[in-house]
């Protein structure tokens, strides 16, 4: 199967996030696909859409939560398998110095 | 130009401490997104894929330079040091935070500007010519019609929840330079019998997944009933306007199935109640209006202008410049200067901070301080003498901002595309700049002369790809960006919409396909005919076996 990612746009910038559990089980939300969970299972990204969606309406920090369908080559890192879903994680084509694949962007 | 009185100023200041107020209630949870989403819109700012996007009206195109300035300084503050202009002559933010929006339109107020009605199913921002008030051609300043219509629209009760968005645009002279015949209403000035300045009125034009030239429903209407008519055509559209389907909401798709009759009928019979109410515009109400729009004071010049002359002899760029991005001037000495923002390997229409700070000095020391905004993406320093050209085009060089393309084939339009939109399919602006790329040369580029290459990244046609002499739309095809070419539109007095080539290409065949598509052209072109010219005369054929090869 396909693995799967929940991406979101964070309430207070409009930046797109990643939704990840810590080892206590709480949710964070990180601003790269690298630091994101990787749901293996269909079950596993039915959670992370749920926890998600809770987050969206209980805390509001974040909004549009939904899954992405996510692959890599070899050991490589993975990236979406939608080219709009790769542009969304990234960053504009014609600006690389924007967005997420200048990595290090600021908080 | 236009200066707002104590009302604008109360209105204006109002809606920032109202969404400011709106914007806490959001932050805090207590309003919900799907409650705040449409209190956001109705203050221009979108979430995009990257990030949120502020919309910031500009009326009709006209800044002064206090407005760059404060654009430049959003931008480097608030953003990230630039901003992008629009074919509705709008800027956009890419990069604005939620919560230091109601900051940054605290700071456009403070230079009278907002981004109320730049969003959502209301009447957007009225459109004009780049050129009113300097044009040679027009018969009376649009702007001062556009002003008019901007405080009848501007919280309209009853047109602030129309059936879908809706666009008005207005230009002074026949030659049309707004591309009035692709809006939900255009007006043309006109003289009537006796002399008198009016408008002609079309309607039901527009972009889009359904494109449609506006068909005139009254070739005459004299000006002091322009806000009653305006009213009747609107009044009519939200009472018959379909609210069941989204995509055949806009007035086009109403005025056609209704039958330009019939619309007209409905319209006339509506107007009849409303021609003599108090919409009726008194004289004194349109002087008042139209003393802001007064002419500079401009010096009386000599039109020979020796420096120009000498230095367009011995520089091969500035001659360049001077044939492409300067237009004559109404008043005798003086030019139009057009700031190209298609530079080579750049977004069409984007500029930096230190770009929008060096072109409001340029505006005060060349221009009385005045800025236009094309729809084609580009910028005007509307009254240049003549003579002091060669000193613009230096300090312009220097900024990076020298380009001198204007009409010519890079000097595309060309939607944000998938790089930002969320609604888009595809990427435009990779396209456009490859495009640039590859006619880089000037010579060739003039060889080829006046081409209008229009780039949109998804059906809803931002980038106005039906009224391109070239229009290239991207679509998704099974994941992969794809684009359909069209050729033969135009959006000027002459408008029309282009005709499908054929199957579409994959991203890098597209650049191929423009240059065979030129190459047919001049192969084709009889004397000095233009592309579109030569399209007219010899239609699609030949240029669909020149690309698909004979079938």
């Amino acid at each position: 199967m396909t693995e799967q990612v929940l991406i979101a746009s964070r309430l207070s910038d409009g930046l797109v996030v990643f939704l990840k559990r810590t080892a206590g089980g709480s949710l964070e939300w990180v601003a790269t696909l690298k630091d994101a969970e990787i749901a293996e299972s269909d079950e596993r990204a039915a959670e992370l859409l749920e926890a998600g969606e809770a987050a969206a309406a209980e805390k509001q920090v974040i909004i549009d939560p939904y899954l992405i369908d996510v692959e890599r080559e070899g050991g490589g890192p993975f990236r979406p398998t939608k080219f709009r879903e790769v542009i969304r994680c990234l960053g504009p084509t014609i600006r690389v110095d924007f967005g997420t694949q200048t990595e290090g962007r600021e908080a | 130009m236009y200066h707002y009185d104590e009302y604008d100023h109360a209105l204006v200041q109002d809606r920032v401490k109202q969404f400011r107020r709106q914007v806490e209630r959001r932050m805090s949870g207590e309003l919900t997104e799907e409650q705040f989403r449409p209190l956001r819109l109705m203050n221009g700012l979108y979430l995009q894929l990257h990030a949120y996007m502020l919309r910031v009206a500009i009326p009709y195109g006209t800044l002064d330079s206090r407005q760059m300035r404060k654009l430049a300084y959003i931008a480097r503050r608030y953003d990230k040091g630039y901003g992008h202009f629009t074919t509705r002559q709008n800027l956009q933010y890419n990069w604005p935070k939620l919560e230091e929006t109601p900051d940054i339109l605290s700071e456009l107020a403070e230079v009278e500007m907002h981004a109320i009605q730049t969003s959502g199913n209301c009447i957007r921002n009225t459109t004009s010519d780049q050129y009113a008030g300097a044009a040679a051609d027009e018969i009376e300043d649009p702007r001062i019609w556009c002003e008019i219509v901007r405080q009848w629209s501007t919280l309209h009760p009853e047109f602030s929840f129309l059936p879908r968005k809706f666009k008005i645009a207005i230009t002074g002279c026949e030659n049309d330079r707004a591309a009035v015949k692709v809006h939900d209403i255009g007006l043309i000035m006109k003289r009537g019998e006796a002399g008198e300045i009016g408008f002609e009125v079309l309607v039901g034009g527009g972009l889009g997944r359904t494109p449609f030239i506006g068909k005139s429903i009254r070739s005459f209407l004299p000006k002091e009933h322009l806000l009653s008519y305006l009213e009747a055509i609107l009044r009519t559209y939200n009472q018959i306007g379909r609210r069941d389907n989204k995509y055949k909401a806009r007035i086009k798709v109403t005025f056609h199935e209704t039958g330009a009759e019939e619309f007209t009928r409905l319209v006339e019979e509506e107007w009849a109640l409303l021609k003599d109410s108090a919409l009726k515009l008194p004289k004194e109400e349109m002087d008042r209006i139209a003393a802001h729009f007064e002419p500079p004071a401009f010096r009386v010049l000599d039109a020979a202008a020796p420096e120009s002359e000498a230095r367009k002899a011995s520089d091969k760029g500035f001659a360049s410049w001077l044939r492409n991005n300067i237009v004559s001037h109404r008043a005798s000495g003086y030019s139009i200067a057009n700031i190209s923002l298609k530079p080579l390997g750049l977004p069409p229409g984007d500029v930096t901070s230190d770009q929008m700070d060096l072109i409001a000095d340029l505006a005060d020391e060349f221009s009385f301080g005045e800025i236009r905004v094309t729809h084609t993406q580009n910028l005007v320093l509307p009254h240049v003498e003549s003579n002091r050209l060669p000193e613009l085009y230096d300090r312009l060089v220097e900024g990076g901002l020298g380009t001198a393309n204007i009409g010519l084939l890079s000097d595309s339009i060309c939607c944000p595309g998938l790089d930002f939109c969320t609604l888009a399919n595809a990427r435009s602006i990779p396209i456009a700049t490859q495009i640039a790329e590859r006619f880089a040369d000037q010579d060739r580029l003039e060889a080829v002369g006046e081409m209008q290459i229009k780039i949109s990244g998804c059906i809803n046609a931002c980038g106005h790809h039906h009224v391109g002499h070239i229009g290239i739309l991207g679509v998704d095809r099974k994941g992969e960006e794809h684009y359909q070419i069209q050729l033969g539109g135009s959006a000027t007095e002459d408008a029309a919409l282009g005709k499908i080539l054929g199957r579409g290409f994959k991203a890098d065949e597209v650049v191929d396909v423009v240059e065979k598509i030129v190459d047919i052209y001049l192969g084709l072109r009889e004397g000095d005919e233009r592309f579109i010219d030569t399209f007219r005369r010899v239609g699609l054929g030949p240029f669909k076996e020149g690309v698909y090869g004979a079938s």
